[in-house]
Formats: C-alpha cells, structure tokens, sequence
C-alpha cells in the first residue's frame, strides 16, 4: 500500500504542481493516474520514489514514510519504466536488464539468468539479449524497460506514460502484455497516462487529476464511466461512456437458447459447429452477417456489437474454440442491458 | 626531395645526443607530459562541471581566454621567471595550450546526455558517482576521445617551440636549420613532426574502437 498524506508540491517560483493529494495505492492492483498536462500526475509519481521531493505531507510506502529512506535504496526496491525507455546505450540488453541485480550485489551469473528470464517473460526473441539497445524498435526497447524494472522483483512498479511513444497497434499489444504480467504477479502498479482509454483499459482503480495538482476522482473504471463526479471529469472521459462502460460488465449472465433459430432466421452451420451465417426463412435468399460472443470471455459490449452485426439482431453465443453454443435474442440482451444501466452497484 | 634524402639519408642524423631517435624521443616526452598533466587537471574539472552543471560559464571564459595565450610569448615568459635549465618553459605553454579542448569536450560530452538516460539512471537507483561513471562518461565517451585527440595534435606540432629556449625535440632540426639555412633540416624536421601527428591520429582511432562501446558508437551489426 502506498498512502499519500496531505501530500504539497511548491516550487520556488510558487507553481503548485499538486496540492493537498491524499489517496490510497491499494497493493497488488494497477492504479493509474490520469490527466491533462500540468495536473500534476508525474510528479505525484516521482515523488514516491522521491525522483522528487514532497513540500509538504507525507508519502507511506507499507507505512514507512520514504522520506526517512535513502533515495537509492528506495529505488532500487521500486521498478521504474519511463516513456523514452532510458535504456543505458552502451550496455547490451540482457546488462540493461541486470542493471538493479547488478548494484545490489548479485553474482554475474544469477543476474544475467535472472535478465534472460525475464526477457522471455515480456515476450522478447532471447536472441535480443546480446543487442544494443539501439538495434531494437521502439517497442522491444519498452519491453525491456519493464523487463528491466521487474528484474529485482520489486513490489512496487512505478510507470511513466511507458507506451506513449510507440504506434497504437503497438501500444495495445503492450498493453495486453502488462494486463497478462500483472495476472501473473500482482505488483502493486501506479501508471501514469494522459490517455483515459488506457487507463479505463488498464486500471483497477483510476485517479482522475485536473490542472492545479487536484485530484477529481477517484474510481474504478465502470464507476468512472458511470457517475463522473463533476462537469470537468465528464468531459475527460469523452462520449460514449454508456456503450463503453458495457465493457466492464459480463457477458455470462445473458440468457441463451440452445435452438439454432429465431423467428425469422435461422443459424447455419458448418460440420464442425461453427457458425457460418444467418439463412432467413422462405425465400432462398444467401447467407448473411453474424457476430459473435463468447459468454465465458466477452463483455456486453462484445454482445451488442454482435447484435448489430446481423440482420437478425441477434447475437450467436460460441465457446471458447468459436463453436456454436446457441442464441442471445433481443429479449434476453435487452435484459441484461437494462440490469448494467440500474448502476454499478448491481452490474 | 633531394633534401629529404639529404636528410634522412645521412647517417650522423640517425645518432647521438642530435640524432633523429633521441629527438624524436625528447619530442614526445614533452608531449606525453603534458597532455597527461592537461588530463590531470581537465578531465576531472570537466566531468564535475558536466555532471553538476555549474561553473560552465567559468569554464568558457577560461578555455577562450586560455585559448588565446601566445604560446611562443607564454615560453619566453616562462624563461624569464624560472630561467633555463628545466623543461617548465616548454611544458607549462603546451598544457596551457592542451586544457581547452580537453575541458570543453569533456563538459560538453557530460552535458549533452540525453536527459530521460540521466532521470533512468536516478530511478533505477544508481547513486551520483555511479551515474557519472557507470552511464555519462561511457556514452560522452567519444566527445570526450576527441578533445584529447585534438590536443594532443596541437601539444605534438606545437612542442617544436622547446627548441627556441634551447631544449630538444624535433623542433631543433627546424629552427637550428633556419638559423643556419640548412634547409634539408627544416625540411626534414617538420615531415618528422607532421607524421607524429598522424601516428597520434591513427593512434586514438584504434583507441576510440577498443573502448567506445558498440553500442554507442552503433558499429554492432544486427544479427
């Protein structure tokens, strides 16, 4: 758990970058700090591994104030992965990665198995290891940098917008990557984005910042999406709250019937079960659009994208290997629509 | 060329307290000296100044006016105050001359690394020494090969004027073929000295290879 207490910071000059911040980092979670520029957000990050200093207040690290706790020893118990990656250039990738086992002593040996390791375990090709960093793209070199952070299995991962820089079809599958780590380790996380998607993606718990260094909200993302607190986090979150926050809701409750048909339409299917279309009645008319939802997996939002996929407006329930598990009718998907609006509370 | 051959080709000049060994061997002891004593007192003023980013301006003013000294003026000088009989008249012009390129590039190197290499370095854990040593000087590296290339340059063309005040070095077959209008001398003493310089050029080449990381360099192929 990481607690800031009343937690100000001044500069010289008089700029207030955050004030008077008292939030709770739950641990093993990901929480994210979002915002616009200048709200503050990175520098309530750095302040925890003290990369800067707190004015005033406190900052609890499992009840141990940091400020009693000598910055480098703090920080080599803390991953750090920033944007630019900060991938020492003349050291090979698997050294990158050792570089905290390194300094707290370990054997050369321990450490570089501990690095390969871990680049496996981010997803990187080991014949990376003996690289350069320069010789990697942009997203390898992310890679490596929470590869790089993880490497003395700290508690605390502290993030700074790590996949801002990199193309969109990179960033989400690094994405999906952290999601997959954190299921694995359960660090405690605190990520620092200005993207609101990424961080409804991403967080457990997302703290919404506003310019002058307060905080707006704080929240689970389907609560986010839900009840934003006031007119300016409202407006952070953008439009279509409603259908994106369906994505937080399950699939699994929807009803299903197991007949391959609704009035109408009827599912065709192939000799492995699989869905092939829908075959309207009579006429002999071709097969038409289908979508899909895996109830196990999907969301409700994966359901009424599927819905509005078909002329029929139905979904097609599959399972897990895309074989036909039967039909979600309008009846049943208005259903369960209409349980996620009565709140979060009940979703 | 017929004065080189004149030269080279005479055997007197490959002996003797005049010979082109000894001479060329008092020319780089005064050379190796003081680019040593330069590196003494610039690298480590640069890598501090660099690191804590202070007293850069105390450095430009210095280097410029440094820069400026007159080397043969800053000899004479020299011979005044301390009189003949040491090498200090030759050496103390010649560190003088060597510092500037040494210091600068040493800051500038330091000071040039990429800010987000510095804040990771921090925020992996790395205290300052270990920042400065482990990750500025190895990546400034070859900004900081290349001011000690130019001056000792500078320091082995320069260090012919030990001769004006009476000490060796190759200067000697220059300035004492001038005054006796022994051209195959002057000649043959200044193809001595502009191929030391190149071998000192060659020299920190090999030395930028073995000691610059790939890496930083990017001369590593991908495999």
């Amino acid at each position: 758990m990481i607690t800031f207490e009343g937690v100000t910071k001044r500069y010289g000059d008089g700029t207030v970058a955050v004030d008077n911040l008292n939030l709770q980092v739950p641990t093993g979670a990901i929480t994210v700090f979002v915002g616009p520029s200048g709200c503050g957000k990175t520098t309530s990050l750095r302040m925890i591994n003290r990369m800067i200093d707190a004015t005033e207040g406190r900052i609890l690290l499992d009840d141990q104030d940091v400020r009693k706790i000598d910055p480098p020893t703090l920080r080599r118990g803390i991953g750090y992965v920033i944007q630019q990656s900060g991938l020492f250039p003349h050291r090979k990738i698997v050294d990158n990665v050792a570089t905290v086992p390194y300094l707290l002593g370990w054997d050369k040996k321990k450490a570089r198995d501990r690095a390969m390791e871990l680049l496996e375990r981010v997803g990187l090709d080991l014949k990376m290891a003996d690289r350069y960093p320069f010789q990697l793209s942009g997203g390898q070199q992310q890679r490596v940098g929470v590869a790089r952070a993880l490497a003395a299995d700290p508690p605390v991962l502290l993030m700074d917008e790590p996949f801002s820089a990199v193309d969109p079809v990179v960033r989400t599958s690094l994405q999906d990557e952290l999601l997959r780590l954190q299921a694995e380790l359960q660090k405690t996380i605190v990520f620092v984005t200005h993207d609101i998607d990424e961080a409804i993606k991403l967080g457990d718990t997302v703290a919404v910042f506003r310019v002058g260094g307060h905080l707006a909200q704080v929240a689970d993302p389907s609560t986010l999406l839900a009840e934003p607190a006031d007119d300016f986090v409202e407006g952070f979150l953008g439009r279509d709250r409603g259908i994106r926050r369906l994505s937080f809701v399950s699939a699994g409750d929807l009803a299903v019937r197991s007949e391959a048909v609704v009035p109408g339409w009827s599912v065709a299917l192939d000799e492995d079960n699989r869905p092939l279309g829908w075959r309207p009645d009579g006429d002999g008319a071709g097969l038409q659009p289908f979508g899909t939802v895996d109830l196990k997996k999907d969301s409700l939002r994966a359901a009424l994208d599927a819905a509005l996929l078909a002329p029929s407006g139905c979904p097609i329930a599959v399972d897990g290997d895309g074989r036909f598990a039967g039909v979600v009718t309008r009846e049943a998907l208005d259903e369960a629509l209409t349980r996620a609006t009565r709140g979060p509370s009940d979703g | 060329m017929n004065w080189l051959f004149d030269f080279f080709g005479n055997g007197d000049n490959w002996s003797g307290s005049d010979g082109i060994p000894m001479r060329l061997l008092e020319h780089i002891e005064f050379s190796v000296v003081a680019l040593l004593l330069a590196m003494v007192i610039a690298i480590p003023l640069g890598l501090l100044i660099g690191h804590k980013r202070r007293g850069a301006v105390l450095v430009v003013v210095t280097a410029n006016a440094a820069r400026a000294l007159p080397t043969l003026g800053l000899v004479v000088l020299i011979v005044l105050l301390v009189g003949v009989g040491t090498t200090w008249p030759v050496l103390i012009p010649l560190v003088a001359l060597a510092i500037p390129p040494i210091l600068v590039n040493t800051y500038e190197g330091i000071r040039g690394v990429d800010e987000d290499l510095r804040d990771s370095a921090y925020g992996m854990g790395l205290r300052g020494g270990q920042v400065l040593m482990k990750v500025l000087v190895p990546v400034a590296l070859p900004l900081i090969l290349l001011g000690l290339r130019i001056a000792a340059i500078q320091v082995v063309a320069t260090a012919t004027v030990a001769a004006y005040v009476g000490l060796g070095g190759l200067g000697r077959y220059i300035i004492d073929g001038l005054a006796t209008k022994d051209f195959p001398s002057t000649i043959g003493g200044a193809v001595l000295v502009a191929v030391l310089a190149l071998v000192v050029q060659l020299g920190f080449s090999l030395l930028q290879r073995v000691l610059v990381s790939p890496g930083v360099s990017r001369r590593a192929k991908v495999r």
